[in-house]
């Protein structure tokens, strides 16, 4: 990975902020789409972009690429702004659109035509076609016969040519058949151990989950959570649910337990699942499961963003 | 929650991963320019349209060459027959240079790709300047071969390098137009229609107000630009007239064409 260099601070092995965002705010009118946003993307890593759809995602992206201006905040990418960057492609490769191609041109034509603003031999479109795994036959089809999963693998093309140590992909998972998911996962993976920078953004929690090292979680123009996946999906108490369920929960309520949730799912409480089954088995009752709520607190706010910003048939 | 906003990122700032942009030169123009060149040409619509601004220009000819009569068949005759196809024509070739990859969005590529819309917008002009010119020497080229196979006696005439430099100046205004029209609308059937429509309405307008009929020549470009084909020359006047025409129908349409371009969001 080329054209990466350490300015400050020492540390050997720390991870280095590539992406930098700083309270960045779009407004449109009264409507504030992005509402004071700061977070970073570091090297090596893949950091995921969540949050519901309309939650403000797709415009914190067009803003760090500069197409659309923000109204405050700033966003860096290796310390420069986008504009200041010769020859962006070559540096920061960017999908926020797959279906943003002129549907009369061949895939092949699109990769061609950005490779030569780039300045890039026709031959690197040929190995990036062979990267994504589209066919030579399929390449020399129009765009407006692509399936979706096709219009991503020509994206993800479209912002390798140019040999990027940054990818910013919106969404690049959306269509995706899960051997692509799969795919995606695996060289997005290749690409950050090689020391890129990757920031993709989705609005499904386990898509995000698979692929990310790092998380940022957005609703409606605000950031609500970021921090490394392991650290957000770590341990939150216990899920145990019980045949004699009310039994259960007045019997851990005795005991000096805290249920914080009590639905369909059973019962959530924060203890160890240890000290959960020890007051069940104390009063005789039939557990039916027993379990660490692993990232139950990240599912519960995710769930809690998509709910507030819910649309007909939108579920995550 | 326990990591809440800004929790698990140690280093907020101060030890920055720099981008070594020092082996990266600037995107040349010239290679921006091809590149819109080339987008005419690889779809569809922008092959055919190309192909028949070759195709109708030769048609033209080759029916002049049929059916007038040899007398009249001059060097000035075959170039004036092709001026009317290609009037139509590139206007609209000058209107998809900006309107195709708009409505199709390809112009989030392209401005991701080069951030500074500006030379996006100079190499658009400049790829319609070099597309005009392109069809004008098919025409030149053409009208020659007309000539060298009809029959008139003075076939020739006294047609110069002035009379080819105001054909080529009136064609090459034509697609800057169209261009400067699709930039003003980005949406082609609002620029091409709006393009074909606006100015017989203005002349129209223009020719029936008593009032308006004497600054006519100054404001409705169709007739300051008559002087350019119909063989009498171009008076200084009428070059002044020309100038405020362009302003009106050519420089203050891209003027706010390319700000649009510059400052839209593309959706």
């Amino acid at each position: 990975m080329p054209r990466m260099s350490r300015t400050s601070g020492v540390g050997y092995g720390r991870l280095w902020v590539v992406i930098q965002v700083e309270h960045v705010t779009k407004s449109y009118g009264a409507f504030t789409a992005v509402d004071d946003v700061s977070f970073t993307a570091r090297q090596g890593r893949v950091t995921g972009f969540l949050g519901p759809n309309g939650a403000g995602k797709s415009t914190t992206m067009r803003v760090m690429v500069g197409l659309t201006p923000a109204t405050r905040g700033a966003v860096t990418i290796g310390g420069l702004p986008y504009a200041d960057i010769p020859n962006p492609g070559r540096h920061v490769g960017v999908l926020l659109d797959a279906s943003a191609q002129h549907a009369g041109r061949t895939g092949r034509e699109i990769l061609a035509l950005g490779a030569v603003t780039m300045g890039l031999p026709d031959s690197r479109v040929d190995q990036m076609l062979e990267l994504v795994g589209l066919t030579p036959k399929e390449a020399k089809r129009r765009v407006r016969h692509y399936s979706l999963g096709m219009r991503q693998r020509l994206g993800i093309a479209h912002a390798l040519l140019g040999d990027p140590s940054v990818l910013i992909l919106d969404e690049p998972v959306n269509g995706l058949d899960p051997a692509g998911i799969h795919w995606m996962r695996g060289m997005l993976g290749n690409f950050a151990a090689r020391g890129g920078t990757v920031l993709l953004s989705s609005h499904l929690l386990h898509e995000v989950e698979m692929i990310a090292d790092d998380m940022i979680l957005i609703g409606k123009g605000r950031i609500v959570a970021q921090g490394a996946k392991a650290d957000l999906l770590q341990t939150t108490g216990t899920l145990v649910r019980a045949v004699e369920e009310q039994a259960l929960h007045e019997a851990l309520t005795g005991a000096g337990l805290t249920v914080t949730a009590a639905d369909h799912s059973g019962l959530r409480v924060d203890a160890e699942p240890v000290d959960v089954g020890a007051v069940a088995a104390q009063k005789g009752i039939t557990l039916v499961e027993l379990r660490a709520g692993e990232g139950a607190g990240l599912e519960a706010l995710f769930l809690q963003l998509t709910s507030d910003t819910q649309r007909e048939g939108v579920v995550a | 929650m326990s990591s809440s906003t800004g929790a698990a990122t140690p280093d907020a700032r101060g030890s920055g991963a720099a981008l070594d942009v020092s082996a990266t030169p600037r995107i040349p123009f010239t290679r921006l320019t091809v590149v819109e060149m080339r987008k005419m040409a690889d779809t569809r619509a922008g092959k055919w349209l190309l192909i028949t601004i070759v195709v109708i220009t030769a048609l033209a000819v080759g029916l002049l060459l049929v059916f007038a009569p040899a007398s009249s068949q001059t060097f000035e005759s075959f170039l004036g027959v092709t001026a009317t196809p290609q009037g139509f024509l590139l206007p609209v070739l000058g209107v998809l240079l900006v309107t195709s990859e708009w409505g199709q969005r390809a112009a989030l590529t392209t401005f991701t790709l080069v951030p500074h819309r500006g030379r996006i917008v100079g190499a658009k002009i400049a790829a319609a300047v070099l597309l005009g010119l392109a069809a004008i020497a098919v025409a030149l080229i053409i009208a020659a071969l007309g000539t060298l196979v009809g029959g008139a006696a003075d076939r020739w005439g006294d047609y110069g390098w002035a009379d080819t430099g105001n054909f080529a100046l009136l064609q090459t205004m034509g697609i800057l137009q169209g261009l400067a029209f699709g930039a003003l609308f980005l949406n082609s059937a609002a620029a091409i229609v709006t393009y074909f429509v606006l100015p017989i309405a203005f002349n129209i307008v223009t020719s029936i107000v008593d009032q308006l009929r004497d600054i006519q020549p100054w404001v409705d470009l169709g007739t300051s630009q008559t002087p350019l084909f119909d063989g009498g020359g171009v008076t200084g006047e009428e070059w002044a007239h020309l100038a405020t025409g362009t302003v009106l129908w050519i420089v203050l349409p891209m003027v706010v064409g390319s700000w649009r371009m510059m400052h839209s969001e593309v959706k």
